[in-house]
């Protein structure tokens, strides 16, 4: 990349769109920040002031009502005032241009967009063509990218596992249109993991998908050996009528985790999915409920996370004058 | 030369006085992250208070965040559920501009509302910018340019005055 | 009527083998020597072209000028001056216009449009299909009397190859060139990006190069079948290269170009998420453009087009994949191909060729050449001059180039069509 367009003049954060562009330091602050948020949780004041009269806008062209809400909690509970719209985008109308409706929010003197949209390269283009004092956080863009997620992804390892460098983390199913898988691959090889291995059927692995720095397998059963985490992503419907997966039953035999599949694993393995999970599809209720889940945990650190980077993001260079 | 013990000796009589004098009744103690708690060990010790010593963080609360940015080293805050009608006792290592202190009070406020809070400071130093001011200090001295204060502990506690290089 | 003296340039036109120092003399609209001053010859108007060099004008396989229809992006008078500026004297207009070109009265306003522009060198190509919809054949025929210099299937998909068959034969008894840009409309699947480690990292819906290698070896299998003349356009990769090259030694009668920007840029080149850089078809690997400089060098491919294609500047402001995609590409022509001789890649004398000679043997026009008798196309170029991609420069209403602001060398000082200067520097 030429220029990085995430970080200030000073090297700090000032959009989060991509975890490609950011380094091992940044990665970690942004961790251990968000462990100063997680004690929150426990209190009865969930709020602090360091966002207070910021607004951030939380534009999601891309339905989704556990991110967005993820997203609106962190920010409140930085005590800044949200505003949330869904923009429902046919593909028949146009409508208003992504550009106008960003100069219109603009003109309401907005501090910070949450962008979640269905086209790759979204959160960049608004965050090239805003004002230079806003902030952009990516909430995921077509296929590129869920840097948000891959965070808490990563935090949550953590709190189990705090050592990267010894870890082999297997990420199972649709990498090809996961954005959420190339978030965390990003992420665990920039935080230095031991091995970072996909293991899916060939239709859905993208073309050169060992130029991301990946192992590569098939066949579920051997690719799960001495794999500390597991990460599992969800298998949308759309595959089986585009051809890609003849069915959700084949699927599940070959690559749904089960409890006798995960015995292959380490035996202190734990268990990931971003959600929402399609029981019976990718996973076994009894392993989503199981002990060596982890699943409500990604869910609580979101928040946190969450909160972390848009602290982050909102510093300004600096002290003023 | 600044001497603990001679401090803290003086805080405790102040604040035994203090307490009398202001009518508190079973004082919830609050220390303030980090110099203020190891000050508050020792005077929870000394006066006896009966609630476990409640730990302050301030760093959300500061008002100079859009300069200095978060910082990555916070822990928690640990004050009991519910301060509705306590009366505190706040405790800090050193007053100078009184930015900590309106930032603890905020945080107080968030998690209730105090029946009263006394300050009390080990060292009162020139400099304020804010208009509070500690009930109870240990001492108050004036400072060079370029001197500060420094708070070592938690064990031994003692304090040092510092001179800062020169700086143009 | 002007009589026109080129001095002392260093003259190269390549279907004449020639490359000296000479001078040109201009009468009646056509070239009249380029040995010795003719008889009776007086000079209106005398260009010194010490140190330039002086060739055919530019025959451009294939550019979009958005009249009729998209005006936003352009006009014929805005892309005739920057024809003009870029030495390119003739243009081949894709029937993607709106109305497309499928009856004879679009290639009449075309014809109109192009006399207004004062550019009358602006040869319609027909739509192969009616609508381009790529289900019926259009009126091809007509439209070759109508002036449409071949048929084409611009971007568009044809049907099946049942379809694509008759139209090859159809085209072929009425001695039409059908030009045509391989791309199986399913394998490509609304893509924008090449199918490579780029797209993968930045989730880019992409297309893999088996989309253009397929639909060409089908196509070069009706070739065979239907015995139609075809020109294969904008190639991409190095298998379509390849079988370019095979398709020829096995003395299928077919020709292929590259647009000129293929033959610089990359998937690495692009900068990430830069709708400069959206092009259909994409920017491939560093092996596949070794491939089309090669091909170019040993003539498997023998024409550089500039697949120009300007845009407004909504039509690029979006998320990549939303984008509308295409190159303002003919003012970098010449300095691109300048680029390619400086690297090496060809001989200055293939790099004209590739733009003057060889194209007008594709079309079966006596052009492309400064033989005595032809109209007079010509472009003087200052091979040294550098200058800067600006707004001050530029003159495409288009400024959707990847090169936007990039410094040059090489420019056009003076462009000759049929005898008339219709571009000089300063």
């Amino acid at each position: 990349m030429t220029e990085n367009i995430q970080l200030n003049s000073e090297g700090k954060l000032k959009h989060f769109l991509s975890i490609e562009g950011l380094n091992k330091t940044l990665l970690t602050e942004i961790l251990d920040i968000a462990d100063s948020f997680i004690g929150m949780n426990d209190q009865q004041i969930k709020k602090v002031p360091l966002l207070r009269g910021k607004t951030i806008v939380n534009l999601f062209f891309e339905n989704s009502t556990r991110t967005r809400t993820t997203f609106e909690l962190a920010a409140k509970r930085l005590s800044a005032d949200v505003l949330s719209m869904s923009i429902a985008t046919s593909s028949t109308s146009k409508g208003e241009s992504l550009l106008d409706t960003i100069r219109n929010l603009e003109a309401m003197f907005v501090d910070m967009f949450v962008v979640r949209h269905a086209i790759s390269g979204a959160a960049h283009f608004i965050a090239q063509h805003t004002s230079p004092h806003i902030s952009v956080i990516n909430a995921g863009d077509g296929q590129h990218a869920h840097p948000t997620q891959a965070m808490l992804d990563m935090f949550t390892i953590r709190q189990v596992k705090p050592d990267f460098s010894n870890l082999r983390v297997a990420i199972i199913g649709d990498i090809l249109h996961s954005r959420v898988a190339r978030s965390q691959i990003q992420a665990l090889n920039i935080l230095g993991a031991a091995e970072v291995r996909v293991i899916a059927p060939k239709t859905l692995l993208p073309s050169h998908v060992e130029s991301l720095e990946v192992n590569v397998s098939h066949d579920l059963t051997s690719g799960l050996k001495d794999i500390d985490v597991i990460i599992m992503l969800r298998l949308q419907k759309e595959r089986m009528t585009s051809a890609l997966l003849p069915s959700e039953s084949e699927y599940f035999k070959c690559f749904g985790l089960t409890e006798a599949k995960l015995k292959i694993a380490k035996p202190d393995a734990i268990v990931m999915h971003p959600g929402p999970i399609n029981r019976g599809v990718e996973i076994d209720s009894k392993v989503a409920d199981g002990p060596q889940s982890v699943i409500l945990k990604q869910v609580s650190n979101g928040i946190a996370i969450r909160m972390a980077i848009m602290a982050m993001a909102m510093q300004k260079q600096g002290a003023v004058g | 030369m600044l001497d603990i013990n001679d401090l803290l000796n003086t805080l405790e009589a102040e604040l035994k006085r203090v307490i009398v004098e202001r009518g508190l009744v079973d004082p919830l103690m609050i220390g303030i992250r980090t110099g203020g708690v190891w000050v508050a060990e020792q005077l929870h010790q000394r006066l006896g208070i009966r609630d476990e010593l409640a730990l302050l963080d301030i760093s959300f609360y500061r008002d100079d965040f859009s300069q200095i940015g978060v910082n990555p080293n916070v822990k928690p805050s640990q004050l009991p559920q519910d301060i509705k009608g306590r009366d505190i006792i706040l405790i800090d290592d050193v007053f100078y501009t009184g930015r900590t202190i309106r930032a603890a009070l905020n945080e107080i406020f968030d998690y209730g509302r105090p029946s009263q809070v006394v300050l009390a400071v080990l060292i009162e130093r020139d400099g304020k910018e804010i208009p509070l001011c500690p009930d109870c200090v240990g001492t108050s001295i004036k400072l060079n340019a370029g001197q500060r204060i420094k708070l070592t502990g938690p064990s031994p506690l003692s304090i040092h005055l510092q001179t800062l290089d020169a700086v143009a | 009527m002007s009589q026109i003296h080129i001095k002392q340039g260093h003259l190269i036109d390549p279907a004449n083998h020639i490359n000296r120092i000479a001078d040109v003399y201009i009468a009646g609209g056509k070239v009249v020597s380029v040995t010795h001053e003719p008889a009776g010859f007086k000079a209106t108007t005398v260009i010194d072209a010490t140190h330039k060099v002086i060739c055919p004008g530019f025959i451009d396989l294939s550019t979009r000028l958005r009249e009729p229809g998209q005006s936003r992006k352009a006009t014929f008078k805005s892309e005739a001056i920057a024809a003009a500026s870029a030495g390119v004297t003739t243009m081949c207009l894709q029937p993607d216009t709106n109305p497309v070109i499928d009856t004879p009265a679009v290639a009449e306003l075309i014809k109109e449009l192009a006399e207004k522009a004062h550019y009358p060198q602006i040869y319609p190509i027909a739509a192969l299909t009616r609508k381009l919809e790529g289900t019926e054949l259009s009126s091809m025929l007509s439209l070759k009397q109508a002036g449409c210099i071949a048929v084409s299937n611009a971007q568009q998909a044809v049907k099946n190859l049942l379809i694509l068959r008759r139209a090859m034969e159809y085209a072929a008894s009425h001695d039409l060139l059908v030009m045509f840009r391989p791309n199986d409309y399913w394998l490509g699947n609304n893509g924008c990006a090449h199918e490579g480690a780029v797209a993968t990292r930045y989730g880019l819906p992409s297309i893999p190069e088996e989309a253009e290698t397929i639909a060409l070896a089908q196509c070069l299998e009706l070739v065979e079948l239907t015995g139609c003349r075809m020109h294969f356009g904008q190639l991409s990769c190095k298998r379509s290269v390849i079988k370019i090259y095979q398709a020829k030694k096995y003395g299928l009668n077919i020709s292929a170009d590259v647009a000129i920007h293929q033959l610089h840029l990359t998937e690495n080149d692009m900068i990430p998420f830069d709708s400069s850089y959206h092009v259909l078809p994409p920017f491939r690997t560093e092996e596949d453009r070794e491939y089309l400089r090669q091909g170019l060098a040993t003539g498997t491919l023998n024409s550089i087009c500039s697949d120009h294609q300007p845009h407004d500047i909504d039509a690029k402001l979006g998320a990549f994949p939303e984008t509308e995609p295409g190159v303002s590409s003919l003012e970098t022509l010449l300095p691109l191909m300048l680029k390619l001789v400086e690297q090496g890649e060809i001989s200055l004398q293939q790099g004209i060729a590739a733009l003057s000679e060889n194209p007008a043997r594709v079309l079966h026009l006596n052009s492309g050449a400064l033989t005595v008798g032809y109209a007079a196309d010509v472009c003087v170029f200052d091979p040294e001059l550098t200058w800067q991609v600006n707004a001050e420069n530029w003159k495409s209403q288009g400024i959707n180039t990847p090169f936007w602001g990039q410094q040059f060398k090489g420019r056009v000082t003076h462009t000759i069509q049929a005898g008339k200067i219709i571009y000089s520097l300063e």
